[in-house]
């Protein structure tokens, strides 16, 4: 080993000791554990400094609380500290590529952010005069000018707290227009391959729910659902399909299904969480739909916070129209109305009533206009021209390797693969997600849609430089040839390098453990 | 365009690796008479320079509550966060990450769910708390369906105190379900309603909100008691998480689920969201438990973890049968609430609620002294309600025009009943100067002259 004139070593020795070193903390460097906060807390302060009231006699009558409040508290270091070592616990897109299939995981501008937190938005009460908030209709207004044109529609709901409340919102308005013609039905059909929220929000609104099988090349074929329609003539609402659908496809018949499903006098929604694929390449109005939610919190990259705030606008059909829930903005010739109570209803409006208190994710709303600004029309379809690429480039990249269920055919922002290339390895879908996680990626969307078996849907997004991509599939390609050749060591019992080895998430079910409790004594 | 990596000559060797010509064989399957070439109506490409300018004028059009004496409340409060909040919450491996499915790599977000969960189950005295809902109104109307479940019945009475929004979201949920009912009392200022008369066999639950919507405190022991009586859950409503501070906790006083809003601890007013709602009950209803739960586990090496857990209740798993179509709820907002109460702690939190009372107090007495203004709360928090011998609609305007955000007219909530148009509510928190309320007291004043 050299040695400067200090005795200080200037060249690493010892390398061949590193990697299984047991540590006194059980830190290992940058990764550090990090106890729960009634583990580290103080129970006898506050860490915000807060003047203590001068002596007055409450108002409280008998409420008074007795109880004590058992929560312990951090100074301010203490917190950073806590919360900056549970964070570098995370994977984030802004660390690595996130190809969760369904999720658009895309790069999330920071401008939004900035401009989100002005006083005059983020500062707003919702319920303060309305002469004070003129700004705040407009932004709303011209929000929702984008989203009618971008998916060729007359009007947009815009209060939906995420998708699926989006969902609810749209399938709402449906039953509430069939209500106005005198008509009650029961059924709503749903392909196979549908998020389990479009079922979820079917059932919730009191409807029966009627499969639609897939056909083998995974999309939707008219005939099953004129099938449908005739079985239950008469009683179906309304369809809900995704389109782009879950395989990563294009419906190709999205017309005719949805003059079957008008000429049956049902209605058609369309689930939006897909919509990144087709900004500015075609507009879902122009297909036939009549409602759409678009989640904000991917399309048009909101942050998804580990799991929201989301938010879920819901554009609607001309049919649609008059049923669209408090509050909304009405244009007039006199400039904008915050119409937000039954009184200030004028002819031809008939809102099915309120999905949420007060006005959406207004927060939401702002980083989506200023996404929507930032791109125009010419940067929202190149985004979508560019995730639409970048999930082909993957694909034509893995496809000799990996198996796609529907052959060797243009993917929308996502690509499907199933399980068929793993087989007789040994290696499953979750080992091969979970090796994935050792080489710095997160996995994508895993044993999603149920239509194919051990799915693995990745849509690595527009905001992938191609060395990103190139280094992706090479990856991959370098794990399915381990698995091939019958390496299993490094996806049994992956991952090795993360925070956490695989957990045990049957344990966690079968016993809840949803809180901490203090430790008794003894 | 600054957010997308790729160049043109990216593009053209990425077209010719996947083997197609140009971009639009990739979108060979929307039918050709659908597809469209341009966005012709809408504007091109802007300079973060050029954005920024846009919005922060729209911003500037805008009357921050923080420019003048604000005393709007109503189901969102302006409560002073620490810095520290929103820089850790902009951390970007909180910011920009997702639903942990992966727990392996997302036990942040994961111990901070556990820890929020735990920090809410603790104020409202309950057993266990799921890791949020969109809002407190969005959280009372699954809480509704959700005694709907467990009970097996289908009727659900709601209290003139709950906030009128709130009422208008169970009621159109309810609107949805066969059999489903709701009986909602009529606007309750006084606080003295009796709801124990319309508990009977049929009712599923009996929604409650304390602090009420006009500040009242309610005394939900004896309704707990009777709605138990009649195999009913009392579902606790609050829509100021910080009266949890100086106010006996629900779950003490018998309730069954408690649901609130959750935005005065960490979170913006934002116009109305996002927000989170809080939403907890006992251990033996947790199975009929809408929204996603944090459980503690052990990895493979029996090292502690905590993954997502009772996921058998959720869409994705049960579809049609799931307890709620809830997926993604308000991660952020959560972790926003947990860092400030971490901040605060037990004694924190008693101690700002004590500070926010007594600005009440203080508001109540300076606004009761001028003539002909009447506070109808003999007990309240930190939100009471005033009768005006004027309208109020009119009185907040003419406020607002003197520099003077007032509170809310309850009839810009309830248009349709006469007896509440003189009628304000009033919120004062610990961000209200005595300036502030000598500024409002002067105002009415001079309004009411």
């Amino acid at each position: 080993m050299s040695m400067n004139t200090q005795g200080r070593p200037t060249a690493p020795a010892g390398a061949a000791l590193g990697e299984q070193r047991k540590t006194f903390t059980g830190n290992r460097a940058l990764d550090m554990e990090e106890p729960l906060l009634f583990e580290l807390g103080h129970w006898n302060i506050c860490g915000v400094d807060l003047d203590e009231p001068e002596e007055f006699s409450p108002r409280l009558g008998n409420h008074a609380r007795q109880s004590e409040i058992a929560l312990p508290a951090f100074t301010e270091p203490e917190t950073m500290r806590h919360y900056v070592r549970l964070s570098r616990m995370n994977y984030a897109i802004d660390a690595g590529l996130y190809p969760l299939g369904s999720c658009t995981m895309k790069h999330n501008p920071r401008l939004n952010e900035k401009l989100a937190r002005l006083a005059g938005f983020a500062d707003l009460h919702p319920l303060q005069p309305v002469s004070t908030a003129s700004g705040a209709y407009e932004l709303i207004d011209m929000l929702a000018e984008w989203l009618m044109q971008l998916t060729g529609t007359t009007a947009v709901a815009m209060s939906p707290k995420a998708g699926a409340h989006g969902e609810q919102c749209g399938m709402m308005a449906i039953k509430q227009a069939l209500l106005a013609r005198g008509e009650q039905r029961s059924i709503v059909l749903v392909p196979e391959s549908a998020h389990g929220t479009n079922p979820a929000t079917a059932a919730l609104i009191g409807y029966k729910v009627v499969a639609v099988p897939a056909r083998d090349d995974g999309t939707v074929d008219p005939q099953a659902v004129a099938d449908k329609l005739k079985e239950h003539e008469g009683e179906v609402a309304a369809l809900m399909l995704t389109n782009p659908n879950t395989c990563g496809l294009f419906e190709p018949q999205v017309v005719e299904i949805a003059n079957l499903i008008h000429e049956a006098g049902a209605y058609f929604y369309c689930d939006g969480a897909n919509f990144n694929a087709i900004v500015g390449k075609a507009r879902p109005g122009d297909l036939g739909i009549d409602a759409m939610h678009i989640n904000l919190h991917k399309t048009f990259s909101t942050p998804h916070g580990g799991g929201g705030p989301g938010s879920g606008p819901v554009v609607l059909s001309q049919r649609l129209a008059p049923f669209a829930p408090l509050p909304f903005i009405r244009r007039t010739d006199e400039g904008l109305e915050l119409v937000e109570n039954t009184s200030q209803l004028v002819e031809g409006e008939q809102p099915f009533g309120r999905m949420t208190a007060f006005h959406g994710q207004m927060g939401m709303f702002v980083r989506a206009l200023a996404y929507m600004l930032s791109h125009g029309s010419d940067g929202l379809q190149q985004a979508s021209e560019d995730a639409v690429l970048n999930a082909n480039y993957v694909r034509v990249g893995l496809q000799d390797l990996m198996s796609l269920p529907y052959g060797e055919k243009p993917c929308m922002h996502e690509v499907l693969f199933d399980d068929t290339f793993l087989k007789d390895t040994g290696v499953t879908t979750l080992d091969f997600a979970k090796a994935m996680i050792d080489e710095g990626y997160h996995p994508m969307t895993m044993y999603f849609p149920l239509v194919v078996h051990g799915a693995m849907l990745i849509e690595p997004t527009e905001s992938e430089s191609r060395a990103s991509l190139d280094l992706f599939v090479a990856t991959l390609r370098d794990l399915v040839i381990s698995a091939k050749e019958g390496d299993t060591s490094r996806f049994e019992g992956a991952p090795f390098h993360a925070p956490r080895r695989r957990l045990d998430e049957t344990a966690a079910a079968r016993k809840p453990l949803l809180k901490w409790t203090a430790p008794t004594a003894g | 365009m600054r957010y997308l990596p790729l160049s043109d000559n990216d593009r053209a060797a990425m077209m010719a690796r996947i083997g197609i010509d140009g971009i639009d064989e990739l979108f060979a399957d929307i039918p050709q008479d659908k597809r469209i070439k341009a966005l012709e109506s809408l504007p091109k490409r802007k300079t973060e320079l050029e954005v920024e300018r846009l919005l922060s004028r729209m911003a500037a059009k805008n009357s921050a509550a923080g420019d003048q004496p604000f005393f709007v409340g109503a189901g969102a409060y302006k409560h002073h966060v620490p810095a520290t909040v929103d820089h850790l919450i902009q951390r970007s491996e909180f910011l920009t990450s997702y639903t942990p499915y992966q727990p392996e790599i997302t036990q942040g977000t994961l111990q901070a769910l556990f820890e929020f969960q735990t920090q809410v189950a603790e104020l409202t005295g309950m057993d266990v708390a799921n890791a949020s809902m969109y809002d407190g109104s969005t959280g009372t109307a699954e809480a509704v369906l959700m005694a709907h479940r467990v009970t097996r019945k289908k009727k659900a009475v709601i209290s003139g105190g709950l906030h009128p929004q709130y009422r208008e979201v169970v009621e159109g949920i309810s609107a949805q379900l066969p059999g489903a009912s709701v009986v909602a009392l009529p606007a309750d200022p006084y606080g003295t309603e009796d709801i124990l008369a319309q508990i009977d066999d049929d009712t599923s639950c009996v929604v409650v909100q304390s602090p009420s919507f006009y500040g009242q405190l309610i005394d939900l022991k004896p309704i707990a008691e009777k709605a138990h009586d009649h195999k009913a859950l009392l579902i606790a409503v609050f829509t100021e998480v910080v009266s949890l501070g100086l106010i006996e906790s629900p779950g003490v006083q018998g309730a069954d689920i408690v649901v609130g809003e959750g935005q005065s601890i960490g979170n913006a007013l934002n116009f109305g969201g996002p927000y989170v709602g809080l939403f907890a009950t006992r251990q033996k209803y947790v199975r009929n438990m809408p929204g996603r739960v944090c459980g503690e586990t052990v990895d493979a090496e029996g090292k502690r973890g905590f993954v997502l857990t009772l996921s058998t209740r959720e869409q994705h798993i049960r579809r049609d049968k799931a307890t709620s179509n809830i997926c993604t709820n308000s991660g952020l907002c959560a972790l926003a609430f947990s860092i400030h109460m971490t901040m605060l702690g037990g004694l924190g939190l008693n101690k700002l609620a004590r500070i926010n009372h007594h600005n009440a107090v203080k508001l109540a007495d300076a606004l009761g002294a001028v003539e002909g203004v009447e506070v109808l709360n003999k007990a309240f928090f930190n939100e009471f309600t005033i009768k005006v011998p004027a309208d109020a609609n009119d009185v907040i305007e003419a406020l607002a025009v003197n520099g003077v955000l007032g509170g809310v007219p309850v009839s810009r909530l309830l248009p349709d009943q006469p007896d509440v148009a003189q009628l304000i509510t009033v919120a004062a928190t610990e961000t209200n100067t005595q300036d502030d309320i000598d500024a409002y007291a002067a105002a009415l004043k001079e309004v009411l002259a």
